[in-house]
């Protein structure tokens, strides 16, 4: 006998599998739920551009033979010492404390080997970071965790930080479980307690006040040092042209993909602008000002390979950074620990606890049989490579463009694939003039 | 006048070595005072005209005695290490932010931030302190003769506040391990923050700091405030103390 051809059950668009288990876990918990990383949610990108190459009215240079630039200088505003850099990709400010000091010390060996720079983060400056980094940016947090006059002076840079594109607008916590004697030390804090790290600083508010602040920090550090200015992704035309109002020598903007060591995934998620969205604005301001290229803007959020380098560039940065990527480079989220990764609920490429302390990889801990698991050494290598790997990809592209510095990449050189990207990157939609919002279109 | 002209001038017969910030550009100031070391002879200096500059006397990192006749702006003895600095008149926000050691005194009144997120010394303000007085310190001792304003002490980490007067609203307001002593009113505790039994290793903490600071008061007359420590680890049940 012939069955009745049955519906099929249909899952919910808005109550996915996805977010029924998230309203199961909030209801079992009454806690919302806290992880690491930047925006997992599809926004507009750098994969939403594409370079346009050469063509008979711009001619390219050779791949193997013909010298294409890599090389920046931040901070020449007005720190008697500015930073030159060999490649236009910084390491992103990561604290100690989120991370290990072995993954730290992986972080300074890589971004030296490759001719860059990386950053502390919140809990201040370890002897790993500053002993294996050519060039350290210091950052100047909220928290002020670990902030000394000393440390100040054995910076290569410094940088304020305001806002981080994974939470414009929120501080941070360190849960007691990573809190060691050490990491507590340097805070000046008990072992095992959750650790704030604070939304604002605690003695300055608004612009006026930041300029007298970058003052103080000059004066303290003899007017030797770049101050960078670091916002998320919020009002990117407006806190870029503040900053340079302040008296910033470097802009760090990041966008809603950048990672941080632990928030509210709500935060994450549903707070700042995407990456793509932030540079142009941020461009204009400088452009406004007569800063571009005075003042330089280094672009984070969601920068994975040498195109992501070279569209960020052609949209007006000077440089960008990562921190993510660093991360996979030094091993986080390697598919051969999978079997770890299951037992703690996730799996490889999706673990984001990272303020959990329980790393397989033993790189976001501070549990020392953890932590043997990860090889400082070979880990700066792996990190070498991966920065080697990006800039000779943003030189390819930038040598088909017929530009002999990555820097001379421009908007020109770009359209978009969608209408979307085509307005937040103000370049044409594929096949097309249409700049979106140009002229009023 | 340029640095190395201060460095090298002859000290005046009082043995104390002037700079006139009418004359004397603030990079100039703090550049002579930032090359003194232990070794220095000169030892004492005055600031005269400091006319409310900002960033004065900042980043100092030796035993030197300097006075300032006059007030100042921000920030002034930010980040001082083993240096006394003595205002004369009355001081912008974030006086001796994130101090290291050393002494600051302020004969006048402190605007906001003082000694916010400071490390070690001691900060003493004889007239009132504004609000956040104290915000975020990290073991630095703070000694206010008057008053101080609201959400003073909020997240004190280490240290020693001592108000010989009245503290205004959410007084060490999620507060962790710094020690509050108030010797007039507080209008109001913030989160986490608990009045706390004070025994005799408090009192005697409270005689040192008083002596130093030139207090005329008896460690008896204060009471002492502290961390409740519920915050301490977040739980969801602490979600409506803040």
């Amino acid at each position: 006998m012939e069955q009745t051809p049955q519906t099929l059950p249909r899952g919910s668009w808005t109550f996915s599998n996805e977010t029924n288990a998230e309203i199961r876990r909030a209801a079992a918990t009454g806690i919302y739920d806290i992880r690491g990383g930047g925006a997992k949610r599809r926004v507009p990108h750098f994969d939403d551009l594409l370079f346009l190459g050469a063509s008979i009215s711009r001619y390219p240079l050779e791949g193997y033979r013909e010298k294409c630039e890599t090389s920046v200088v931040l901070g020449a505003r007005f720190a008697k010492k500015p930073i030159e850099l060999k490649i236009p990709i910084t390491i992103a400010g990561m604290s100690f404390g989120s991370l290990s000091g072995p993954a730290k010390e992986a972080l300074g060996r890589g971004a030296t080997m490759a001719g860059t720079s990386t950053t502390t983060g919140d809990g201040g400056m370890t002897e790993e970071e500053r002993g294996h980094s050519r060039t350290l940016v210091y950052q100047y947090l909220p928290s002020r965790y670990g902030m000394n006059p000393d440390d100040l002076r054995r910076a290569d840079a410094i940088e304020i930080v305001i806002g981080q594109g994974a939470k414009p607008g929120g501080g941070g916590m360190l849960l007691g479980q990573k809190i060691t004697e050490r990491v507590a030390g340097m805070r000046d804090l008990p072992v095992g307690i959750d650790q704030r790290s604070a939304c604002r600083h605690p003695d300055w508010t608004g612009p006026d006040d930041l300029e007298i602040k970058i003052l103080e920090l000059r004066e303290i550090t003899g007017w030797e040092k770049p101050i960078y200015v670091k916002i998320g992704g919020a009002r990117p035309y407006y806190d870029t042209a503040l900053a340079v109002k302040a008296g910033a020598d470097v802009v760090v903007l990041d966008g809603m993909q950048g990672g941080t060591a632990a928030t509210q995934d709500v935060f994450i998620e549903h707070v700042g602008q995407p990456t793509l969205a932030c540079i142009r604005p941020a461009v204009q301001a400088l452009q406004d000002l007569g800063m571009h290229r005075q003042v330089q803007l280094i672009v984070s959020g969601g920068i994975r390979t040498g195109a992501d380098v070279a569209k960020a560039l052609a949209l007006g940065a000077d440089a960008v950074s990562i921190g993510t990527a660093a991360l996979v480079a030094l091993g986080d989220n390697d598919p051969k620990w999978e079997a770890e990764y299951q037992k703690l609920g996730t799996t490889a490429g999706a673990y984001d606890d990272w303020h959990e302390g329980r790393d397989p990889a033993g790189i976001t801990t501070q549990d020392p049989e953890l932590m043997k698991r990860f090889d400082p050494i070979d880990a700066g290598r792996r990190l070498r490579n991966y920065l080697s790997v990006l800039t000779l990809e943003c030189q390819t592209i930038a040598r088909a463009c017929g530009k002999s510095h990555v820097h001379n990449l421009e908007p020109e050189d770009l359209c978009a694939l969608t209408i979307e990207a085509a307005a937040m990157a103000q370049v044409p939609l594929a096949g097309t003039n249409w700049i979106p919002g140009r002229n009023g279109l | 006048m340029k640095t190395a002209e201060l460095a090298d001038a002859e000290p005046e017969t009082s043995g104390v070595q002037t700079i006139d910030m009418a004359r004397t550009e603030l990079r100039q100031v703090n550049a002579t005072l930032q090359a003194q070391n232990a070794a220095a002879n000169q030892r004492k200096w005055t600031i005269e005209n400091p006319r409310g500059s900002h960033a004065m006397a900042v980043g100092l990192d030796a035993p030197i005695e300097v006075t300032v006749k006059g007030s100042t702006g921000y920030y002034c003895a930010g980040m001082n290490k083993q240096a006394t600095v003595h205002v004369e008149g009355s001081a912008g926000p974030g006086l001796a932010e994130n101090m290291m050691s050393g002494t600051v005194i302020v004969e006048g009144d402190a605007s906001q931030y003082a000694g916010a997120t400071g490390h070690g010394g001691l900060l003493v303000i004889k007239g009132n302190a504004s609000s956040r007085c104290g915000i975020s310190m990290k073991g630095i001792d703070i000694v206010v003769h008057g008053n101080v304003g609201h959400m003073s002490a909020f997240m004190a980490q280490k240290g020693n506040l001592v108000v010989l007067g009245d503290a205004g609203d959410a007084l060490g307001d999620s507060l962790y391990e710094a020690r509050l002593f108030v010797r007039g009113s507080v209008k109001s505790l913030g989160a986490d923050c608990i009045e706390k039994e004070m025994r005799p290793e408090h009192l005697e903490i409270l005689k040192s700091l008083l002596e130093r600071a030139g207090a005329a008061a008896r460690p008896e007359e204060f009471r002492r405030y502290g961390s409740a420590r519920k915050l301490y680890n977040f739980h969801v049940d602490h979600a409506g103390e803040y």
